[in-house]
């Protein structure tokens, strides 16, 4: 497609990435990426959850090193090894989740390692105070210097950021999402900032899921695809287009889900779930009540934090809940009573795979048999015989790509590990499936074989509620669609009504300035 | 998708070797602790003086048992050894003093050693203490109490019972018997039973074992329980080969059985862990003394010796995960 255009704007090259290769056990994040960044240019770099962004920024600020491939700098090439050398090197990186000590003051925070002394030693406050005020000018930020960290909201949070990025007099300008959790006139004056610093000569890489920004600030844009840096194009791109470079295949064959012509009868029955606040146990959620018949998959979707998760534990009996009733079958289930909900036929693969999920050093069949341990005991003694020939059942049948039973399941990819964590509640009997953001960090292959499960588990008459942040997910794979935000049930959308917009619609409709990040959730694999 | 790459275990062909060396490390160890012994010492490698060994590790190799149940989970426990003492007294007690019938003294000892072990494991999953803060409570209370009831002086064991320290045939000690069966019956317990493979569920990941409907509160009752059983067992092997109920006996056993644990390649953080390690690593730690006396070096330098040979095994343990990953 298009090369390195005379027509872009910007000047020198300030940056060039070369075939880098990066591979994590089980995934290959990278695979031979080129990007070229000038000064005074806004480079987007775009592709889908798990396409490598992530990855690749992490290089380039000093968190991952590269397998293959180079990296140069003011043409020449260089190694990242940590994020001082990055510093040096003037790359500055603004992650979603941002780097500040919620305690500190503002000025203590941008110069936090670096603080100016004074003949003697000691910090020189008033000259950090001074240069701080100066650096939040810059970049419009209104606040004293010595205001706390922790009593800003999210949107000076990040301005906060980038003041300390230009405090380090920074090259070159990494934002991860900046504007996912912005409202618009937040967005407008980010954007007003970055105009300047890449008229001050400043390149910066911006990522985006938000195909209109691309047009309004970009230069140019490259497009990753599974680990692939698929090509480079103005950022006058069609959108239609930049969607299909994106996604590289068509909807239909992504979310293979196949709608049952009618749904069966309810199975899962909540009403008026209620948790009041108090935080021990998470956040609150308010008279949450829905259906989910057999046959169905119904999905979950919302922001970080809206109590998605919440709901779906307190259902499974994993945390108690003050009020409401949780039927299965139309009978009600004890509160916070695991194994009552697990008799009832629920199961629940939890959002934190490794921590929640899986013995990680235990072998496939000890993973696989763990739910159906009790059932397999007889006379006192565990069938071991008969649990090692269901779990190589239900190993063939996932597809599980493993070298045998008795192989640890911390060594499988995240994909397989994944479909472990499945396999143990089919051996379970179980008909309500709760998946908690079951694809994340897992590739595009062992996503669709997960699909597939799914789809095979409907068609068995058994029911699946899934909770993803990933929205072409949930609308690809869900019959139904609920919306949480801020603890409730704020909408139910299907067939044709449940789109990415009307979805976002409802669930940043109590409040946008909100620490909740929709996009961190998007992209929160290690691999991303 | 083709970019999935899996990392087979055990694949390179050049490192079977070294691997089945790690594999079977305590297995390993104590063979050539044998052969050293047997080279450096005549007097070492002669039938008598190996069911010696037998009879000295027969006490560490049944607390030891119970231990790997805790240690498998996760947990640990610091009280077997005065568990033991108590239960012991206990028996004494109540056969002499208490004028009950032998089999029901010693029935009586079993159900405190179990009893210590189940408040224990209240402590840990209901209290929620840490199980390194419950079983050392437990340990200064259950040597407490054989103090208590004993007035502190050793009571006569019941002749009956004080067979269990006698050999079989003339030849063959009781407590060697006592130590396999138990070696046994923990073995079953862990590969076979319920409360056995939840013990590898817990200590290899709670929260997944919780999420997959293990009790797992319950279950840590029943594993503390069974840790004070053993105790109470290896506590009656121990008096009857003394023919008396000591208050002070055991003390510090608890460290020889963990070290046998560990030795025997059990991890403390939970999830891994065999019978048969357990009892090699019982095996080694008699062996080395059994075989540090007959060269007659002092029990000083033996504490040293032992004390190496713990960190040695611990070391090339984390060398074998290491390789394995």
């Amino acid at each position: 497609m298009t090369g390195v255009n005379d027509d872009v704007p910007g000047g020198r090259e300030l940056l060039r990435v070369e075939g880098v290769t990066k591979s994590f056990p089980g995934v290959r994040a990278l695979d031979g990426v080129d990007l070229s960044l000038r000064a005074g240019e806004v480079h987007v770099l775009l592709g889908e959850n798990g396409a490598g962004k992530s990855t690749l920024i992490k290089m380039l600020s000093g968190a991952h090193r590269p397998d293959e491939g180079r990296i140069l700098v003011d043409g020449e090439e260089v190694a990242i090894r940590s994020a001082q050398d990055a510093e040096r090197l003037g790359i500055a990186t603004i992650y979603q989740e941002f780097n500040l000590v919620p305690g500190l003051t503002v000025a203590e925070n941008i110069f936090l390692g670096r603080q100016p002394r004074t003949s003697l030693g000691l910090i020189d406050k008033r000259a950090m105070r001074a240069r701080a005020a100066e650096l939040l000018r810059r970049v419009r930020l209104d606040v004293s210097p010595t205001t706390p960290v922790a009593e800003l909201g999210i949107a000076r949070l990040q301005m906060v950021e980038i003041a300390k990025a230009l405090s380090l007099d920074a090259r070159v300008l990494i934002m991860d999402e900046p504007t996912a959790v912005l409202t618009s006139e937040e967005v407008a004056t980010l954007f007003g900032i970055v105009r300047e610093l890449r008229a001050s000569g400043v390149g910066i890489i911006f990522i985006t899921h938000h195909l209109e920004e691309i047009a309004a600030l970009g230069d140019r844009v490259t497009v990753l695809r599974d680990g692939r840096s698929v090509t480079e194009v103005p950022a006058g791109t069609d959108e239609d287009e930049l969607i299909r470079l994106m996604v590289g295949r068509d909807i239909a064959e992504q979310y293979p889900r196949q709608r049952p012509e009618r749904p069966g009868a309810p199975l899962l029955r909540v009403r008026g779930l209620t948790r009041d606040g108090g935080g021990r146990q998470g956040a609150a959620f308010r008279d949450v009540g829905f259906e989910v018949r057999a046959g169905e998959v119904v999905g979950l979707a919302g922001l970080v934090g809206a109590g998605r998760t919440e709901v779906a534990r307190a259902l499974f009996g994993v945390d108690r809940y003050d009020a409401g009733t949780v039927e299965v079958d139309g009978r009600v289930l004890p509160r916070g009573d695991v194994r009552a909900a697990m008799r009832a036929g629920v199961g629940l693969v939890p959002e934190d795979r490794k921590g929640q999920g899986l013995l990680l050093d235990a072998s496939l069949r000890d993973n696989l048999t763990l739910a159906r341990l009790e059932r397999d005991t007889r006379g006192g003694l565990v069938d071991r015989r008969g649990q090692r020939r269901a779990a190589a059942e239900v190993a063939a049948r996932l597809k599980v790509r493993m070298s045998g039973l008795e192989q640890s399941a911390r060594t499988l990819s995240g994909g397989n590990q994944q479909k472990i964590v499945i396999g143990k509640w089919l051996l379970a009997g179980t008909r309500l499936l709760i998946l908690d953001e079951p694809t994340r960090g897992i590739d595009v292959g062992a996503k669709v074989e997960i699909y597939r499960v799914v789809n095979e588990l409907t068609a068995a008459g058994c029911a699946v509620l899934m909770i993803s942040s990933d929205l072409p997910e949930v609308l690809g794979m869900s019959d139904r669609v609920l919306v949480m935000a801020q603890g409730r049930l704020v909408g139910e959308l299907s067939g044709d009504a449940a789109t990415q917009d009307a979805v976002m619609e409802l669930a940043v409709r109590p409040a946008t300035d909100t620490k909740n990040t929709y996009e961190s959730a998007m992209e929160g694999s290690d691999v991303g | 998708m083709s970019a999935e790459v899996l990392r087979a275990p055990g694949s390179v062909s050049g490192q079977w070797f070294t691997r089945a060396v790690l594999r079977n490390g305590p297995l390993g160890g104590l063979i050539a602790l044998v052969v050293v012994m047997a080279v450096l010492s005549r007097d070492f490698l002669n039938g008598q003086n190996l069911l010696n060994v037998g009879v000295q590790a027969s006490v560490t190799a049944i607390l030891a048992f119970g231990v790997t149940f805790v240690i498998v989970s996760a947990g640990i426990d610091l009280s077997v050894g005065s568990v033991a003492a108590l239960s012991a007294t206990v028996v004494a007690w109540a056969a002499t003093s208490g004028g009950l019938p032998v089999w029901m003294a010693v029935l009586l000892g079993l159900a405190v050693g179990a009893a210590a072990g189940l408040v224990s494991g209240a402590l840990v999953a209901y209290g929620r203490l840490p199980a390194f803060i419950a079983t050392l409570a437990m340990l200064s209370i259950g040597r407490g109490l054989a103090l208590v009831i004993s007035g502190g002086s050793p009571i006569a064991f019941p002749s009956s019972v004080g067979r269990l320290g006698d050999t079989l045939g003339g030849w063959l000690p009781v407590p060697v018997l006592v130590m396999v069966a138990m070696g046994l019956i923990a073995a079953l317990v862990l590969a076979r039973t319920y409360t056995g493979r939840a013990m590898f569920a817990i200590g290899g990941n709670e929260e997944a074992a919780r999420l997959s409907g293990i009790d797992v509160k319950r279950r840590k009752l029943v594993i503390y329980a069974l840790s004070g059983l053993f105790a109470a067992v290896a506590g009656i092997v121990l008096a009857a080969r003394l023919t008396s109920a000591q208050p002070q006996a055991a003390a510090g056993y608890e460290l020889d059985a963990i070290a046998a644990v560990v030795i025997g390649g059990a991890s403390l953080s939970g999830g891994s862990g065999k019978a048969s390690g357990t009892l090699i690593g019982a095996l080694i730690l008699a062996v080395l003394r059994n075989g540090l006396n007959l060269l007659s070096v002092s029990a000083f330098w033996q504490q040293v010796a032992t004390g190496l040979v713990i960190a040695l095994a611990v070391l090339l343990d984390t060398l074998r995960r290491r390789s394995a990953r």
